[in-house]
């Protein structure tokens, strides 16, 4: 057991003698928050846009005033023909175009009806729509206050409640994927890379031959891991609650509970790997192609589960950020605890236990 | 195993002493000096190497050969002192320095997934050598180390006394003036060392310069000067007849106990 | 100039040879870009709604009727207590509970007007913004309809009407892959390059093979090139393969001219790999370069506008992506392909691109030593 704990040692220190490990440790964490919570937004402000006016009367131009006050959109250019229009979002920078039609205020008097032509730049259907949503709620409003004193009759009235989150704050939502992400990219990742590292100096051998069991050599590289990653947790934790105000409504026992959980199928994940490849460059392919973007993509963090095609679906329940994710969310929005959470406590162990077998065979059938 | 008394034979180090010192030396080393930190790798060195030459470095772990080695050949910075190699300043004109040598590192540094061939191929090929010379210089090679069966076999896969010879015969491809080598045969077996030694004699016989550092004392034996050194100093230089009488021991073993004895 | 087909020769030998890499390099591109493709969706497809109904009048059984006959929702009736609710939200058995109170209907024929209460388990930020999106949508129009049939005018309007007619120009259906597959293979491309480039270069400096190199004449920026080259090469064949991914699977179309973006994405490469061989110069293993990598690509991925629109970022971000290699290249591949956008429409992103990647490279070249 003394020389267990040496050798945890001795690996501490070779983590903590690299200060641009320390940085990656400890910064990609926070730097990552910070992103989320102060640059990531899906609200849009200024967006560039331009006018294209076929009628330039007095109707026009306030709606016009009133789109440019409104704080969604900046004025990029006034264009005079249709023409204009491809060569300029072929540019990029412009996303909207909005084309008054000919005797705007006249028709409008008249007919009681004039059309404003909303052309979004669709390449990205997410901000056009947005951008559309935004336009025809101004041009309405616009009408409404015209018309001030007319009510409409025989209304449903929503009355909303976003539960567990009532004022749709982002951190509620990054705050556990982020988590997810680091401890993955930290456990698995990094254990796997420092033992294929082992393998391929040939280093492996030697320690193989010393007197510690094979067993001890993989617990004293994941060891640190293990230790790292728990401070990570708590600094995501700590950070998500007393800055962005992400609440912790269950027990804080069942949240670490969790996390250490999430932790070991990670490390046991990261030497399932390190036990199949035989260098650094194929660890850090597998686990980080065939785990980040997947963490990212296939877990729910980003885009909701439940609109991926049914495949997908099925594909996402053998991602373990998935289990953990919804799990989080549930604990610390929710405030429930293991009687509703156990089936995830379930799965991850179940895929922790077969992580870790596999790896036993795994290593095993090289030695002997 | 009769070519190998002919090689070695002692008379070949006189005699080539002689000749070679008439002629302006092919490395000089003045007052060089290495520091990491504060830590003193080599201490004002000074000697020079005539061309022609084997010129050892004997010593034990740590005491600096590795450190001079690296700054001759260019892959270290001196912190100070003077330095010419064939005639090139060792501060500003490293890249001329580099086309006149070969170096062996210590460690295997050939390209353990490519074939003898690929290898021979790519540093041929940045020496500028032609194709055609490329290939009769392979084929003569192949032939001399009894590789021809293995010119298209993964470089890992061989025997580490294979790997050493080859590694050794592509840092003199080029035919350079100075060849460099850093403890070329560790790990392997006396007899293996002995054919190893074999090769460089014909290199030697060629006209190229060996400068070679080692901790074998058998391997200081074949050498024509030794410089031996200690704690980063150059304790004592000559040839090992030399030095075998100045220190009345029978063996550079001998000689080596003794200088550690004085120094305590 | 020969020396570097020497130095490429080599590394195309060694690529090939290493058999657990290959499938890696050529195959996973694809198949990640199968799946996050479809994976990354906005597009809503179903939603577990509750409704509780306690006043069973015909208005909230045709508007429950409605619900059911919409696509997006999958629905539940249910007569439950508060707490009954409580507990399937926090189960999450169900992600929307609409509740018709007693009196619905006869508030909406008295006072005019009938609250519905809706609760929407909003831990998937997003989905149940959207969810409710889809509700109010549908309750908006049951609401004009019935309010046509009570007042009986065929349709309500105020008296003179303005109406904001939406063009969706060059992704008419708003087909989110058509934004998110070219977005992905910039991030798939990006990988395969930065990180086979750098991390080969820092491997010879671990496993002691470049020592061997650095006392042979060669010339540094030789040997950088000759890093370059067969990285830039293979992720040039990866873009191709995914672009016939999104041609065949997706159905991306193409307006933009092939050739150009080729141009762009040989720019970028240059630049990426140059940041890459820097970072391995300046570093001693594999893993401090793959961390250091790490820690870019993701700040890189997460402000280069591939998830949300850059415009929606805080001006000092924005200013800040002028050194995010992703952002221009994520902006660029949607424009050539999408809207067809030419060199002279995106000059300045070329002009930036390759600024940067010489000033990188230099960096590269200079910080390379052939001493230790």
């Amino acid at each position: 057991m003394n020389q267990l704990f040496g050798f945890v040692k001795k690996e501490f220190t070779h983590i903590f003698r690299d200060p641009r490990t320390m940085v990656i440790l400890f910064g990609i964490p926070i730097i990552q928050l910070m992103l989320f919570g102060y640059v990531i937004t899906t609200e849009i402000k200024d967006a560039r846009i331009a006018f294209l006016d076929h009628s330039n009367d007095n109707v026009t131009r306030e709606i016009k005033n009133k789109l440019l006050s409104s704080g969604y959109f900046r004025l990029d250019a006034n264009l005079i023909q249709e023409s204009e229009i491809d060569p300029i979002f072929k540019k990029g920078d412009v996303k909207q175009v909005v084309v008054f039609e000919r005797n705007f205020a006249q028709k409008l008097e008249r007919e009681g009806k004039a059309d404003i032509q909303v052309i979004a730049d669709a390449s990205d259907p997410n901000t056009a729509q947005m951008l559309y949503n935004y336009t025809n709620a101004i041009v309405q409003d616009y009408t409404k206050k015209k018309y001030a004193g007319f009510t409409i009759p025989v209304q449903i009235k929503s009355e909303v409640r976003m539960l567990y989150n009532e004022n749709m704050v982002g951190a509620f939502m990054y705050v556990p994927g982020t988590m997810a992400l680091i401890l993955m990219l930290i456990s698995a990742m990094m254990t796997s890379i420092t033992i294929a590292r082992e393998k391929e100096m040939g280093t492996m051998e030697i320690l193989l031959v010393s007197p510690l069991k094979a067993y001890q050599i993989v617990l004293g590289k994941v060891a640190p891991y293990l230790i790292l990653s728990i401070i990570d947790a708590c600094i995501v934790v700590f950070l998500g609650n007393t800055v962005f105000g992400v609440p912790i409504r269950g027990s804080l026992f069942v949240l670490a509970f969790l996390v250490i959980l999430y932790i070991t199928m990670a490390l046991s994940l990261g030497i399932l790997i390190s036990a199949v490849a035989n260098s650094q460059q194929v660890a850090m392919f597998i686990s980080g192609f065939a785990l980040m973007l997947p963490t990212m993509l296939l877990s729910g963090f980003i885009f909701p589960i439940k609109n991926m095609p049914e495949v997908l679906q099925i594909l996402s329940n053998f991602m373990p950020p998935r289990w953990f994710i919804d799990a989080i969310k549930q604990v610390m929005l929710k405030g429930n605890g293991l009687e509703y959470i156990w089936p995830n406590v379930l799965i991850l162990s179940a895929m922790t236990t077969l992580f870790l077998v596999l790896s036993i065979r795994k290593f095993k059938l090289r030695l002997e | 195993m009769a070519q190998n008394t002919k090689l070695t034979d002692s008379n070949h180090c006189q005699l080539s002493i002689v000749n070679c010192q008439l002629r302006a030396p092919i490395i000089e080393v003045k007052n060089l000096v290495k520091k990491f930190g504060r830590f003193v790798a080599d201490d004002h060195l000074t000697f020079d190497v005539y061309p022609g030459e084997i010129f050892g470095f004997l010593g034990a772990n740590g005491a600096g050969k590795t450190t001079a080695i690296r700054m001759i050949c260019g892959l270290l910075e001196p912190t100070s002192g003077e330095l010419k190699v064939a005639g090139f300043d060792g501060y500003h004109e490293r890249e001329k320095i580099k086309r006149n040598i070969g170096y062996m590192s210590q460690k295997f540094s050939l390209y353990e997934d490519l074939t003898v061939y690929e290898n021979i191929r790519l540093y041929a090929g940045i020496y500028g050598i032609s194709r055609k010379v490329r290939l009769e210089k392979t084929d003569e090679l192949l032939k001399k180390l009894n590789l021809e069966d293995s010119r298209d076999k993964l470089v890992g896969g061989l025997p580490l006394g294979w790997k050493q010879k080859l590694a050794f015969s592509l840092a003199v491809f080029h035919s350079p003036k100075v060849v460099f080598l850093d403890e070329p045969s560790g790990g392997v077996d006396p007899l293996t060392r002995r054919t190893f030694w074999d090769l460089i004699y014909e290199v030697a016989h060629q006209g190229i310069t060996i400068f070679v550092t080692t901790h074998y004392m058998d391997e200081a034996e074949y050498c024509d000067r030794v410089a031996i050194m200690s704690e980063g100093k150059i304790v004592a230089l000559d040839t090992p007849a030399a030095l075998k009488s100045e220190f009345q021991a029978d063996s550079m073993d001998g000689v080596f106990l003794k200088i550690a004895r004085n120094k305590e | 100039m020969r020396t570097i087909l020497y130095l490429l020769q080599k590394e195309f030998i060694q690529v090939f040879r290493n058999k657990a890499m290959l499938p890696i390099i050529f195959l996973m591109p694809v198949i990640q870009m199968l799946i996050l493709v479809y994976a990354a969706t906005m597009e809503m497809k179903s939603v577990n709604i509750t409704v509780v109904d306690l006043d069973l009048s015909e208005t909230t059984t045709r508007l429950t009727a409605k619900f059911e006959a919409s696509t997006f929702f999958h629905v539940t009736r249910a007569q439950l207590s508060p707490a009954e609710t409580d507990k399937i939200l926090l189960k999450g058995s169900t992600d929307v509970v609409v509740t018709f109170p007693q009196g619905f209907e006869r508030d909406l024929k008295r006072k005019d007007e009938a609250s519905v209460q809706i609760l929407v388990d909003a831990i998937n930020g997003s989905a149940a913004e959207l969810s409710n999106a889809y509700l109010q949508t549908v309750i908006g129009s049951y609401n004009q309809k019935i309010r046509a049939e009570m007042m009986g005018v065929p349709k309500f309007n105020p008296p003179q009407q303005i109406a904001a007619i939406p063009a969706y120009w060059y992704n008419p259906e708003l087909n989110f892959k058509f934004y998110m597959a070219p977005g992905i293979l910039v991030i798939l491309v990006t990988v395969i390059g930065l990180f086979l480039s750098s991390l080969n270069l820092v491997r010879e400096k671990e496993m002691g093979t470049i020592e061997q190199l650095n006392v042979t004449p060669i010339k540094k920026y030789h040997f950088i090139i000759g890093k370059m080259i067969p990285f830039l090469i293979i992720a040039l064949l990866d873009l191709t393969f995914g672009l016939l991914v999104a041609k065949v699977v997706f159905a991306l179309p193409f307006r933009g001219n092939i050739l150009t973006l080729y141009v762009f994405t040989s720019v970028y490469l240059f630049l990426v790999m140059s940041i890459g061989l820097f970072v391995s110069a300046i570093s001693d293993t594999q893993q401090q370069v793959l961390f250091v990598s790490f820690f870019f690509l993701i700040v890189f991925i997460i402000m280069s506008g591939l998830f949300t629109p850059v415009e929606s970022m805080p001006v000092w971000a924005q200013k800040l992506d002028i050194i995010n290699p992703l952002y221009y290249l994520i902006r660029i591949i949607r424009n050539v392909v999408l809207k067809g956008s030419g060199l002279l429409d995106m000059t300045r992103e070329l002009i930036s691109m390759s600024v940067y990647g010489l000033i990188m490279f230099s960096l590269a070249v200079w910080r390379y030593r052939k001493t230790v």
